[in-house]
């Protein structure tokens, strides 16, 4: 150091700031590193667990009770999918209606704040409750009806479509407890989205002698959409990997069958009334078969089964979570204001 | 023409004419007797307890522009949106006296909001473009209004893109954003945007502040233009403006009308000590 005596050391006061930034910046930086690499090695491990088990026959075939070579997820994907196929079109509909209600039409006044309150309470109720919910409503729908019910009846005839009543531990009693569980989250979301639309595009709408629904309808709910969209797909994503109230339902741990008996675009084709049937009928999905296998007496269904079908799971929530994106992204590029 | 105010209109006078023909090339500054397009009798109006505008009583002439001037919070926004009631969609808000468009108190029973709006537009001191094409934010009124045909649609965005003078320059990008426009563009497309439901009455709330200079003038140039065959109310803050583009100013203060006559007589020899007070700019 060349610097005469009075610069070269730096005052206490300039030296502790530097400091504290340091340390602070690498804090940051650990935790935000440190849960990527636990993520990494939660991967790299089930990944290589379920290394030459997950194949095309893992894919195509049922469950199997002795054999864990020959168990598959079929069962769980066409269970999966149509449980959040119901869960999405129960749903979003109803979600986002409310939030639109609550945003655009309703007062603010003392009961919309009570029912403000409590979305927010119930979007942090256990999923177990919810399961609790779906059995008495749904499952048995309050032992209502049924051969020992107050109204013996056991199914309703809609347009030729027998429905079975109570629904049991069917698809759709599933589909209805998983809905119940994720409305809360997308209503929040969906009003987070329809408040960023900025109030001066409703002002410029209803200036125009827009009605109110015209206003929502082509100005504030399409500005809302990237939003919106992102609430759903996060709610859905939850749903997809819920297994307990799913459980509470009845859902069943072991199935060779998928609902409606189509596990092919081939059995739609053979078997179309499956379609119809299929709401109906008694089902698993993937997070109950994976929990199901890990509890098997033989290590390879819960070293290795259990792991390819945790695979397959991820691989959907991703691909979920990647099209979400996607699809935001375009429609955000349209618009911004 | 312009949409019927009311289900049923019992004592609407037989339609007065308008456009160019019935101006009768009357020299633009000469305030010649006009029919009278609001009739603003007793006015009061209140957010919740709050009132804020005390007893107007106002004629605003046909076919000519009317400033309104005065200090911020005096009312005169508050006022510009009782003519479209604008107000109506805030919560708590009151509304006492008559507000008479050609005879027809606005704010009666039987009167729909929508078809109200629809002959008063109102253009924003923000511009505010839909996320929407060129095209789209024109065709947004006459769409909801339930003009479904192409053609007809196409005919009305040229036209009021021409009449805001913006046809020129957007006519090769129709389908483009309409938020890739410039902020004066913007604006002009938004009194375009006004002008495609046919109204004809035009509110424009400080439509100049967010411009520049000579975004500025071309907007001014254009309300000349426009009142050919409007009736254009405009707040400004800007006296210099309402000087320049307006027949006739109202002077606000408090809530209270203060003053109301001629553009160059109240700018030149007010007849209220508060009117001189403030476009000399001894406060406000």
């Amino acid at each position: 150091m060349n610097a005469p005596a009075a610069t070269a050391r730096p005052a206490d006061w300039l030296e502790s700031g530097k400091r504290e930034g340091w340390v602070f910046s690498t804090l940051c930086w650990l935790s935000t590193w440190s849960s990527v690499a636990i993520l990494l090695v939660l991967l790299v491990a089930i990944v290589s667990q379920a290394w030459g088990w997950l194949d095309w026959q893992f894919l195509t075939s049922f469950d199997s009770q002795r054999f864990p070579d020959k168990a598959g997820i079929l069962a769980g994907l066409w269970g999966s999918f149509w449980t959040i196929l119901i869960t999405i079109l129960v749903s979003v509909p109803v979600g986002v209606g409310a939030a639109v209600h609550l945003e655009e039409f309703g007062r603010n006044d003392r009961l919309s704040r009570i029912i403000q309150v409590n979305l927010a309470n119930l979007a942090g109720v256990p999923s177990i409750v919810y399961g609790i919910l779906g059995l008495t409503a749904f499952s048995r729908m309050f032992g209502l009806f049924g051969e020992q019910g107050l109204i013996p009846i056991s199914e309703i005839n809609l347009l030729g479509w027998q429905i079975p009543i109570p629904f049991g531990k069917s698809v759709i009693a599933g589909a209805l407890t998983l809905a119940l569980m994720i409305l809360p989250v997308i209503i929040v979301a969906s009003q987070e989205a329809l408040r960023a639309v900025p109030p001066s595009i409703r002002h410029a709408a209803l200036a125009l002698g827009a009605t109110r629904w015209q206003m929502v309808r082509h100005q504030v709910l399409p500005a809302a959409l990237p939003g919106i969209m992102t609430g759903v797909i996060l709610a859905v994503s939850r749903a997809m990997g819920e297994a307990a109230p799913l459980i509470l339902v009845g859902a069943t741990t072991f199935v060779l069958y998928a609902p409606g008996d189509i596990s092919s675009l081939a059995d739609i084709r053979e078997n179309p009334e499956g379609l119809l049937r299929a709401p109906f009928d008694s089902f698993t999905v993937m997070p109950i078969q994976i929990f199901n296998w890990a509890q098997q007496a033989k290590a390879d269904f819960r070293e290795h089964v259990a792991a390819a079908g945790i695979v397959v799971l991820l691989g959907m929530l991703l691909l979920l979570n990647a099209t979400a994106i996607v699809v935001r992204n375009r429609s955000q590029k349209r618009m911004k204001y | 023409m312009a949409q019927p105010l009311m289900n049923v209109a019992p004592n609407r006078p037989p339609s007065l004419p308008q456009g160019p023909a019935a101006d009768e090339s009357a020299p633009p500054r000469e305030p010649a007797p006009r029919v009278t397009k609001f009739d603003v009798r007793d006015l009061n109006f209140f957010y919740g307890a709050a009132q804020a505008l005390f007893n107007v009583n106002l004629s605003i002439p046909q076919q000519s522009v009317t400033a309104l001037i005065g200090p911020s919070g005096c009312g005169k926004s508050t006022f510009l949106r009782v003519l479209n009631r604008m107000n109506d969609i805030i919560e708590g808000t009151q509304v006492a006296g008559t507000v008479l468009l050609e005879g027809i108190d606005i704010y009666g029973k039987d009167v729909d909001v929508v078809a109200l709006r629809k002959r008063v537009g109102m253009v924003f001191q923000k511009s505010t473009p839909f996320p929407k094409s060129i095209f789209d934010n024109i065709a947004f009124g006459p769409r909801i209004a339930g003009l479904k045909d192409k053609r007809a649609l196409a005919e009305i965005v040229e036209s009021s893109l021409t009449r805001a003078a913006l046809w020129g320059e957007v006519k090769d990008r129709l389908q483009e954003s309409a938020l890739a426009l410039s902020g004066g563009q913007q604006q002009r497309l938004c009194i375009a945007r006004a002008l495609a439901t046919n109204p004809d009455v035009l509110l424009m709330d400080e439509p100049a502040s967010a411009l520049d200079p000579a975004s500025t003038s071309r907007v001014e140039d254009l309300i000349f233009e426009l009142k050919e065959n409007y009736t254009i109310i405009i707040v400004t803050h800007n006296m210099q403006q309402a000087a320049r583009v307006s027949d006739s100013t109202a002077f606000f203060f408090n809530g209270k009308l203060i003053e109301f006559g001629n553009t160059q007589k109240l700018f030149t020899n007010p007849r209220e000590q508060q009117t001189e007070d403030y476009i000399t700019g001894r406060f406000g």
